[in-house]
């Protein structure tokens, strides 16, 4: 089993980070009913014999002792990662994944790339080493920041730079959210734009994500609950927003459930390298066949169902409906329209209780209505059948 | 004569099991009309064909499992232990971490080389472990990285190291709609390189099966174990012990020489297509009785108009006139020449069965007498609850249209360069691609003017 490493990097960066720790705890919760350290949770934590102190050795089988998460945390200014420190998650985190400063990058992309990334290099080089070393075969780095700040995208992209230099063959993901039209920092075009070009040369594949498109989601979501229609046949716990029991509580931090989002994304992509399935797909599969020419590494997400029904046998309109929505511009995380333009390569990711046939009628209807482009066009299908404790979790997305 | 099994990627390891498993059952399966004594041969013969048994009195599979990551064969293993009558030998399988990503180059030019003595390891203590060797079997599938390059690349090294074995390459197509997007980039590399080191290509496609299950078995969720228990049901029809087409009374000796050498009279046909009557859900097997020469008249025509089961076949389509072949090409014609055809019969009464039908030379082409071209191993002892099936191996031009769709598509991806640099990335260049692609026009133009 291969292990995956996040790299969270910069406010946004932890933020999602933070959420998509929690959710993958969850998940493991969920499935894990004996507590035993399996592969699963070996791809993204560490067990860790806490007894001996806090440096404990890893520990391979055998009961969960302590768990760590392989992860880096990155951020300029303290703020963040102290909360995060003094939160529910905090002894997942090693002390010594840290590296924080004090006074911020200031929307600067200068400041985070150039003078904190001289500034920093050695010790992030350092960490990330450690954090190798605990792995047994490591197969890819999740970087996870924001287009628009200083940090995110300066230090972010020096980062992506660094793992290109010190570790070739590991595969490098970047999941970076872009600004939205009313975002609040004067300079984020600049930082983007500068941003953009490290992506477009170091990464092997980036999600893209915007913030409106999650504002959109959320929004709609709520709409569904609030006009009632849902009724009882949702499980509210189980909306990919949410991640605590009553979606009607409020949330206390405003980007908690857009972030929520993202998490259950980055969960689902990694789902097949971590669980069992009748066809798998491992992250360099997807790299492999979503990347046609090296240079368009751009991959529009989108993720069906929102919520989840406490019905556990899905009925085949459903899923049909689930198909279609997947390839909708509402359900997906970005703003664009492939639909009236050109998929290159399409890949879905189908999790619970669907078989091959299902696929494969979907994929001939959507096949119908799309034109053919000069590529030939392949759509690809993997997914896990994994049966989650909590029922039937059906959440696929063409990627 | 035993066989190896060799299990290649996911496919391969998933079917594999299955495969096992059906040989299994059939083997503890009631005997229909023959004799206890000839009964009890079957056994035996099969037994050693495909087993080896422990002291203990377990049978262990004769087979090596291969996959470059630790999940399928994990699963595969518990699987079998789980069911007992059957399992893996603990020290036959090979598994790395990572995968090898759909990537053909990787499999083939990356895995191959550096696990190149392991594998082969295995490989030769279970060859020695068999008092004779009969050959080997290699299951794979065309679309992945593992079973595709992995495979191609073992092949060679099994044709470099046993240059007088037989091996029959189990190939998987993928299907139309598509599993991986560079499926047909994989394939086309796998079936080229394939060609010059193994014996006959066996192919099951997967779109046929689908089909199968969903018109002929009544499944209505298909899965993929649904569509691995058809292939492997099909696999064991044709491998299971059988009289060899002289008569006499004992099992045949070497199933894969004879097939080999009944089907690939020339190295440039080697691709061979398998059907299998009847194919029926369990709950109507009580209620259906068969005879013989339906079976056989069904087969018949299922061969000549290319058809995939026994449901929709064209009995339009006949036999063309002896004489001189008109002109146009073969493959437009709806009509299949052989080259050769193998067919495997079970049941009761099968020694008085006609099978002139079969002997036709105008199946058949012009440079082969029906007598080389048509073979028959038959066996009085039922198979897998079915009380009289019949398979049929053809080298014929089954395979024709899904090769050249395929050649086709992959050209059309190939024209715009897409996806070339992953398998540069890994040493297959283009160069090795139009290679590729030469091959299997020659084949395609073969078969076509049969």
């Amino acid at each position: 089993m291969t292990q995956s490493v996040v790299v969270q990097v910069g406010q946004c960066g932890n933020q999602v980070g933070c959420r998509f720790w929690d959710l993958a705890l969850r998940e493991h919760a969920a499935v894990n009913k004996k507590g035993i350290y399996d592969e699963a949770l070996s791809s993204f934590f560490r067990n860790v014999d806490t007894r001996s102190g806090a440096v404990g050795p890893d520990i391979y089988k055998g009961k969960i002792c302590s768990l760590k998460a392989r992860a880096l945390l990155i951020d300029m200014e303290e703020g963040v990662v102290n909360e995060i420190l003094q939160g529910p998650l905090r002894d997942v985190f090693d002390s010594k994944q840290l590296i924080t400063d004090v006074s911020g990058s200031g929307n600067n992309w200068a400041v985070g790339h150039k003078l904190y990334g001289y500034q920093y290099r050695e010790d992030i080089v350092e960490k990330l080493r450690k954090t190798a070393e605990h792995c047994d075969c490591l197969q890819c780095f999740f970087i996870i920041h924001s287009m628009g700040g200083g940090t995110g995208s300066g230090l972010g992209t020096f980062v992506l730079n660094l793992l290109e230099d010190e570790f070739p063959e590991v595969y490098r993901f970047v999941t970076s959210v872009y600004p939205s039209g009313e975002d609040d920092v004067i300079t984020s075009p600049y930082n983007s734009v500068l941003a953009m070009k490290e992506l477009n040369e170091h990464a092997d594949c980036v999600l893209p994500i915007e913030n409106e498109s999650l504002c959109d989601i959320v929004n709609k979501i709520n709409q569904m609950i609030n006009s009632g229609k849902l009724g009882s046949t949702v499980k509210q716990n189980s909306l990919v927003t949410s991640s605590t029991a009553n979606a009607k509580t409020l949330q206390e931090k405003p980007f908690d459930a857009m972030n929520n989002i993202v998490a259950n994304l980055l969960l689902n992509l990694t789902s097949s390298a971590r669980f069992e399935g009748s066809l798998n797909m491992d992250l360099n599969e997807i790299s492999m066949n979503l990347v046609p020419f090296p240079r368009l590494h751009y991959l529009v997400s989108s993720l069906t169902p929102l919520y989840t029904l406490a019905d556990v046998n899905v009925p085949s309109r459903r899923l049909d409906q689930m198909f279609s929505d997947a390839f909708s511009r509402d359900h997906q995380l970005i703003q664009a329209d492939p639909k009236h333009s050109l998929y290159l390569a399409c890949a879905l990711l189908v999790r619970g209780n669907v078989q091959v046939s299902d696929l494969r009628r979907n994929i001939e209807r959507s096949s119908e209505t799309t034109s053919d482009p000069d590529i030939s066009r392949g759509i690809q299908f993997i997914w896990d059948p994994i049966q989650r404790a909590q029922g039937c979790a059906p959440a696929s997305e063409p990627v | 004569m035993s066989i190896v099994t060799v299990q290649l990627g996911q496919c391969g390891n998933q079917v594999g099991h299955e495969v096992f498993s059906c040989l299994c059952r059939d083997l503890h399966g009631p005997h229909g009309l023959s004799s206890s004594r000839d009964s009890q041969s079957y056994r035996d013969a099969c037994r050693e064909r495909f087993f080896w048994e422990q002291q203990s009195g377990g049978l262990v599979a004769r087979a090596v499992l291969v996959d470059m990551e630790p999940k399928v064969i994990s699963q595969t293993l518990s699987m079998a232990a789980r069911a007992g009558s059957w399992r893996y030998s603990h020290h036959s399988h090979f598994c790395q971490k990572q995968g090898s990503g759909n990537n053909w180059a990787n499999g083939y030019s990356v895995h191959g080389p550096r696990h190149k003595e392991a594998i082969m390891d295995l490989v030769q203590r279970e060859a020695e472990r068999c008092d004779r060797l009969g050959g080997f079997l290699t299951l794979m599938s065309m679309a992945g990285g593992t079973g595709s390059g992995l495979g191609a690349f073992v092949t060679q090294c099994l044709r470099d190291a046993f240059p007088s074995s037989f091996i029959l390459n189990h190939v998987i197509w993928p299907y139309g709609t598509g599993e991986v997007i560079v499926q047909n980039y994989n394939s086309v590399l796998t079936l080229s390189h394939l060609y010059k080191s193994s014996d006959a290509l066996l192919v099951h496609e997967n779109d046929v099966i689908h089909k199968i299950c969903a018109q002929l078995l009544n499944i209505k969720q298909i899965s993929f174990r649904d569509v691995n228990q058809v292939i492997a049901h099909q696999l064991g029809s044709v491998f299971q012990p059988t009289h060899p087409a002289e008569g006499g009374s004992d099992y045949s000796r070497n199933p894969l020489g004879d097939l080999v050498e009944g089907l690939v009279p020339h190295p440039e046909f080697k691709v061979l297509a398998l059907r299998n009557i009847p194919q029926m859900p369990e709950n109507c097997l009580a209620f259906s009785t068969f005879s013989w020469p339906g079976l056989l008249k069904h087969l018949r025509q299922m061969l000549i108009a290319r058809a995939h089961m026994e449901e929709g076949i064209d009995w339009q389509v006949r036999a063309p006139p002896p004489g001189p072949s008109s002109c146009g090409h073969s493959s437009d014609k709806p009509f299949n020449t052989s080259i050769a055809n193998l067919l495997i019969l079970r049941g009761k009464d099968v020694h008085s069965v006609a099978l002139g039908s079969f002997q036709d030379p105008s199946l058949y082409t012009s440079w082969l007498s029906p007598q080389d071209a048509f073979h028959a191993w038959k066996t009085p002892r039922a198979f897998n609850k079915y009380e009289k099936s019949a398979a049929l191996v053809s080298n014929s031009q089954f395979l024709l249209k899904p090769l050249d769709s395929i050649v086709g598509k992959a050209w059309n991806m190939f024209a715009s360069k897409a996806y070339i640099h992953q398998y540069t990335k890994f040493g297959i260049e283009e160069e090795d691609f139009l290679d590729s692609f030469t091959t299997l026009e020659q084949v395609i133009s073969s078969y076509t003017t049969l």
